[in-house]
């Protein structure tokens, strides 16, 4: 029988992280994602699977206890809000290096600096283009409803474990405070599929020691090391998943992910009523990102329209994949403010027919 | 006759021999520094307590960045200051194992201190030892932490000046203060007395892990002969004259009980 519940966004990634199987969370309150780790103290999933729950003393904590869970080979997530997750670039950036897999959230609200609480998506750059030092990237997964926040907590698991990667949910305050209707799934192990050769749980006589290390003082060798995260990314990229909306007729296009997708499906309909010809393609994977479906779709649209809580960020990977074929704009309310489907139209009214 | 190394070398006559926990690869430490030293006892007590299975170190940032390199064992490499999070979260996952954090003044007492006020607090069950040499060696001979008051290095070439500087912080006597702490000694590596007492004082860190009743903490006072700019001879006896009266050696808390001044005190005399 399916297992209906009306949650939070935040509440369902907490318990998608135990029915995932995870084993463990570690985290530090700040809003608009604390009711994750309230959420997972008061389920006590110490009880139902064995998962540990810590309360970290900062975000620099969290994500090394992250790492340090991850290097054992276990599940292990931690989930944050825009000025926590840039106190996590550090520990990403080992992690990357490290190759050690694990699950990170950014519920994103407004900044720069503290900002604001209120739900953004400027955050963007900072997840899809590394966020931390050197050349990396994370598995990025963008929700657009609070299913998905469930949903994609096992999937970016999955995606992490398979590619010996971080996994990031992009997603933000407005899916993380919004309830909806969520049919949960059941609960799963928490043990992995993959390959566990290269954990750190200590060193049998049957192999090497396992180092998980981010340094090698031989430039020549971190050269080499960088080729074959590269090699690995290049990979990743069969891991594309978008949804299209109305796209087979459509003479106009917006790119909207997340939350933005969500007001933009709106905005289509709208749209859609003044026999206006729009469609929408919504990016799941902000990294690896639709570049060819973007690209094709632009030999068959007028225009295209990225529309984003922020002003104007991943417009840049839409024009890549445009490539000048077709003229790409930006519309988006931003600093915590929230565009209305109304007002996604108008922008596009004026920017695209009305010159 | 003339006599062969082979000839010498014979099971009956071997006193000695090295770990073979310790690899074969040829340490990069300055000659005269407490890290090799405190290496090989490390892995010496893990080769006793046969854990070598079951014991993850976790490696800082500084010159004992590649610890991993010499113990064999299994690794991680922290950022600097991070490692009692990450040992923190291999404990979590793996209560049954036993987990080392490895770490130097400026990873532990200066970028690390909240990780490590924190981890201790919290009475991970965990063995941390602490490597002080009073300066950053890995950067080339910058102030630490541990720095003593008037103390040359490459950023107080005048000295130290605990007015403007602030003064060197003694992280160990901080944190035995916490309840977190189970036990928490200071030690030395640079003599045949000292080194024995630092295993001992190791080998309890790590079968205290056992006992699962909070975190075991040895500081190492160590020469750093090379950002000292000191022969390692000269090093170790500013060393005893100099640092051993900032940071005096011996048991600060045990079993989770600190330990009388006056029987500090005591232990601190030879």
């Amino acid at each position: 029988m399916k297992e209906l519940r009306l949650m939070k966004g935040n509440e369902a990634i907490a318990e998608a992280a135990i029915r995932a199987g995870a084993d463990a969370y570690f985290g530090y309150p700040i809003t608009p994602q604390s009711e994750v780790l309230e959420y997972l103290m008061a389920e006590k999933p110490y009880e139902r699977t064995g998962m540990v729950v810590l309360q970290a003393e900062s975000e620099l904590a969290a994500i090394n206890m992250v790492f340090g869970a991850g290097s054992a080979g276990r599940k292990a997530i931690t989930t944050s809000s825009s000025p926590g997750i840039s106190l996590f670039q550090e520990g990403i950036s080992y992690i990357a290096g490290a190759e050690v897999p694990c699950l990170i959230v950014n519920v994103v609200r407004g900044g720069p600096g503290l900002g604001t609480i209120q739900p953004s998506q400027a955050d963007y750059f900072q997840a899809t283009k590394g966020g931390g030092h050197g050349d990396y990237h994370l598995i990025v997964l963008a929700p657009a409803s609070v299913q998905e926040m469930s949903d994609f907590v096992p999937l970016g698991f999955e995606l992490a474990f398979k590619y010996r990667n971080p996994a990031l949910i992009l997603t933000d305050g407005l899916i993380g405070q919004m309830m909806e209707k969520v049919e949960l799934f059941e609960q799963m192990p928490r043990a992995t599929e993959f390959d566990q050769s290269w954990v750190a749980t200590g060193k049998t006589p049957d192999r090497e020691r396992n180092i998980l290390t981010s340094l090698d003082l031989d430039s020549a060798n971190m050269e080499k090391h960088n080729q074959a995260l590269q090699a690995k990314y290049k990979k990743m990229r069969q891991e594309v998943r978008f949804e299209k909306f109305l796209c087979d007729d459509a003479e106009y296009l917006i790119v909207a992910y997340g939350s933005s997708a969500r007001i933009s499906q709106k905005t289509v309909q709208l749209a859609r009523d003044k026999g206006i010809k729009l469609g929408l393609l919504r990016p799941i994977t902000l990294y690896p990102y639709p570049y060819e479906v973007i690209s094709d779709l632009a030999d068959q649209v007028k225009g295209i329209l990225s529309v984003e809580l922020s002003t104007g960020q991943m417009v840049e990977d839409v024009r890549l994949a445009v490539n000048g074929k077709k003229r790409v704009e930006h519309y988006g309310r931003f600093g915590g403010m929230i565009h209305s489907p109304v007002e996604v139209l108008e922008a596009f009214t004026e920017i695209f027919l009305n010159h | 006759m003339k006599m062969e190394l082979s000839d010498i070398i014979k099971e009956e006559n071997i006193v000695y021999r090295r770990t073979p926990l310790m690899t074969d690869k040829i340490l990069s430490y300055c000659p005269g520094c407490g890290h090799g030293t405190t290496h090989r006892i490390i892995m010496e007590v893990i080769e006793e307590m046969g854990i070598q299975s079951q014991t993850v170190g976790v490696a800082p940032v500084g010159c004992s960045v590649l610890a991993y390199d010499f113990m064999d064992i299994d690794w991680i490499q922290a950022p600097h200051g991070r490692a009692p999070a990450v040992a923190t979260g291999l404990k979590r996952v793996m209560p049954e194992k036993f987990i080392l954090a490895y770490q130097g003044d400026g990873d532990l007492a200066a970028i690390g201190t909240g990780e490590t006020i924190h981890s201790c607090n919290r009475g991970e069950n965990i063995t941390v030892i602490f490597i002080n040499n009073g300066i950053y060696g890995m950067t080339g001979g910058q102030m630490a932490p541990t720095t003593l008051p008037g103390m040359v290095s490459s950023t107080s070439p005048y000295g130290r000046d605990v007015k403007t500087m602030g003064n060197p912080i003694k992280m160990t006597e901080l944190v035995a203060h916490l309840p977190g702490t189970y036990f928490v000694t200071r030690q030395a590596v640079h003599s045949p007395s000292a080194v024995r007492k630092a295993k001992k004082a190791i080998r309890k860190a790590f079968e205290n892990q056992k006992l699962n009743q909070g975190l075991s903490f040895v500081e190492v006072v160590s020469s750093c002969n090379s950002g000292w700019k000191m022969t390692p001879v000269k090093a170790n006896k500013w060393m005893e004259e100099n640092m051993f009266p900032f940071y005096p050696l011996g048991d600060i808390k045990v079993d989770g009980i600190m330990v009388k001044k006056e029987e500090s005190q005591k232990i601190q005399q030879p």
